[in-house]
């Protein structure tokens, strides 16, 4: 493949290393460089930044930042506020979308068809025509300005619906024929036999709904009033604005918000960039 | 019954299986005192399908997704003809929204700085992802490494690349003038720069955004068959050569497929231009959903707002519709 698309390799070697070495090396770094600035300022003390020109490496690692950080804002409770919000909606997607995508790949309805449609057809109806009727039914619903209107428009998306479904259609029915030969119910044969089976799928839904849901920033800001209520990015924001020359405490805070999906996409990178290709590719 | 119908066309790895234990038949026979809606009438099953428990399976997700898009939908579009400020009841009136918004310069500007940005990003977020696709398939040492590094961006919340781009480029305190005065460029103004701001933020997104292109691309090299490029390679075709006559075909499925996703993203661009530059400086990167944003949550003029979005609205049906058309359009040539 490699010698075939990008020319022949040289015969006679001048480098002990390949020379795509040269190139790429470079390039990655330049996509690395404004992280790594990231986490050398978190560590930095305001003096050292606001020097022109900035320290580029600190002497030592300076605490100061995510001293103040957790210590006067509401950073604590956002980070809280995060986790619940992320955690509940992975928790919905996994179980409402489960439901529903074994419904539609193995059971027979009036309206299966049309449903699966129609869901489907949401996934091209843009979040600004939808975002101020969302935000007039959350306030009747009486959940505005609650952690509640960050969890239920999101608690079930057509994404893990349809996942999920094509996951179990890809299942061999024989097992769940079997199950029900025996009588177990739909229900019981879902939890028993095809959820342990279905655990590669559940895995993509849970690290892809994590990543959108922790990183969410439009819906939050329209929602969310009380500072208390903030998630961590919509407090992000506000904490730069009213922050805005103490750059130590904001990388600090930054890093907090950016962590824990580095570490959920590190982790999982492989489903990670399979499931976004497999739906890239095939959509 | 359940497989009654199923078991006429049985898939292939159970077909020995059948023969073996049971005839489909006579499986569905034996089991019939057992299944968990034997009693139920031909009338409930013609009203519900043959398993109404379905239903209760899928009700949560239709509740939800269903009564959060399309119920938004609808009542958006009557928005759009009404004067609401969310708190006081609404008037309606007709199609004036659509009229006044198509006299509103701020509008018109929010539309040309959306399409500024959308010109300038998907084409390079293609071309750049392209590039570097091609120079990130191959086997060497640490390529693994390279390619996370290329990604890695695309994780980052918009909030987070907002503050940490807002840092780097603050006019006095960033680190990207102190870059620039070491090749001997004065400082730039960049995000309180007005001619510089829309640029800088493609910059941003194409920082965060070409990853995503990258794998795209990657997967869709790693599809190409092997046997097409050693018979170019037998053919003697260089490395322009096979570029352009298989490698280039063989990825249009999925360059269409990223223009498509691109424009639409370009097209709603908004936490970035929410984070760094509220718009500003002097509206040069007010861009169309920050423009409904501001008039239905800042300004209240909800219905004012929602008039805009549907407009917006319309124009990714015709991106999304004339772009998938362009593609059936390509492949029946390519075909025939």
């Amino acid at each position: 493949m490699t010698m075939q698309l990008m020319g022949r390799e040289p015969r006679r070697r001048f480098l002990p290393f390949s020379p795509w070495h040269l190139v790429l090396l470079p390039v990655s770094l330049l996509f690395a460089l404004p992280l790594f600035w990231l986490v050398l300022s978190s560590f930095m003390t305001n003096a050292q930044i606001n020097r022109f020109p900035p320290t580029i490496i600190p002497d030592s690692l300076h605490l100061d930042g995510y001293r103040f950080v957790l210590n006067n804002a509401l950073f604590p409770q956002w980070f809280l506020n995060s986790v619940i919000v992320s955690l509940v909606v992975v928790i919905g997607n996994l179980v409402f979308g489960s439901l529903a995508g074994y419904a539609f790949a193995r059971m027979r309805f009036r309206g299966s068809k049309t449903l699966l449609a129609l869901m489907l057809g949401t996934l091209v109806i843009p979040f600004q025509i939808t975002m101020i009727p969302t935000f007039l039914l959350m306030k009747y619903l009486g959940v505005i300005d609650t952690l509640g209107a960050l969890i239920v428009p999101s608690l079930v998306t057509p994404f893990a619906v349809f996942l999920l479904r094509q996951f179990f259609l890809s299942l061999p029915r024989e097992i769940e024929e079997a199950a029900w030969m025996d009588g177990c119910s739909r229900l019981r044969t879902l939890w028993v036999i095809v959820m342990p089976l279905a655990r590669p799928a559940l895995g993509t839904v849970a690290v892809l709904t994590f990543l959108t849901t922790w990183n969410d920033l439009a819906w939050p800001l329209i929602a969310i009033n009380n500072d208390h209520h903030y998630t961590l990015q919509l407090g992000l924001t506000t904490f730069q604005g009213q922050h805005r020359t103490q750059w130590a405490a904001v990388m600090a805070g930054n890093m907090i918000t950016v962590l824990p999906v580095l570490i959920a996409f590190l982790a999982a990178q492989r489903t990670f960039i399979q499931s976004l290709t497999s739906s890239g590719v095939k959509g | 019954m359940p497989w009654t119908k199923q078991s006429r066309r049985p898939t292939p790895h159970s077909q020995r299986a059948d023969q073996v234990v049971a005839s489909p038949s006579l499986r569905a026979s034996l089991n019939r005192p057992t299944v968990e809606h034997a009693d139920q009438s031909p009338l409930a099953k013609r009203l519900f399908g043959e398993t109404p428990e379905a239903w209760g399976f899928v009700l949560p997700a239709v509740v939800i997704i269903l009564g959060l898009s399309i119920v938004p939908m609808i009542w958006s579009l009557i928005l759009s003809m009404q004067s609401s400020d969310l708190v006081t009841p609404a008037r309606w009136i007709g199609l004036t929204n659509y009229r006044v918004l198509s006299h509103d310069p701020a509008f018109r500007s929010a539309v040309v700085h959306t399409l500024i940005y959308t010109a300038l990003f998907v084409p390079l977020s293609i071309a750049g992802g392209l590039v570097l696709a091609l120079m990130l398939n191959r086997r060497i040492r640490f390529i693994g490494l390279y390619r996370t590094m290329v990604f890695v961006p695309f994780v980052i919340s918009a909030a987070a690349q907002g503050v940490l781009f807002s840092f780097i480029f603050d006019a006095h305190f960033g680190i990207a003038n102190a870059v620039l005065s070491w090749f001997g460029v004065g400082p730039q103004g960049f995000f309180a720069d007005s001619n510089q701001a829309l640029l800088l933020l493609v910059l941003i997104g194409l920082w965060s955004g070409l990853g995503f292109c990258v794998v795209v691309y990657l997967a869709g090299l790693q599809d190409i068959q092997q046997e097409l490029l050693e018979a170019a390679a037998i053919d003697g075709a260089r490395a322009w050569g096979t570029f352009r006559y298989v490698v280039w075909p063989a990825l249009r499925p999925v360059t269409v497929f990223l223009a498509i996703w691109e424009t639409l993203q370009a097209l709603q661009l908004f936490d970035l231009v929410f984070v760094t530059t509220r718009g500003g400086p002097l509206e040069s990167t007010t861009v169309i959903v920050f423009f409904v944003w501001n008039q239905a949550f800042q300004l209240f003029n909800a219905g004012y707002g929602a008039a805009a979005a549907y407009v917006l609205a319309f124009t990714l049906l015709i991106v999304s519709i004339g772009l998938r058309f362009a593609r059936r359009h390509q492949t029946e040539e390519v075909g025939g």
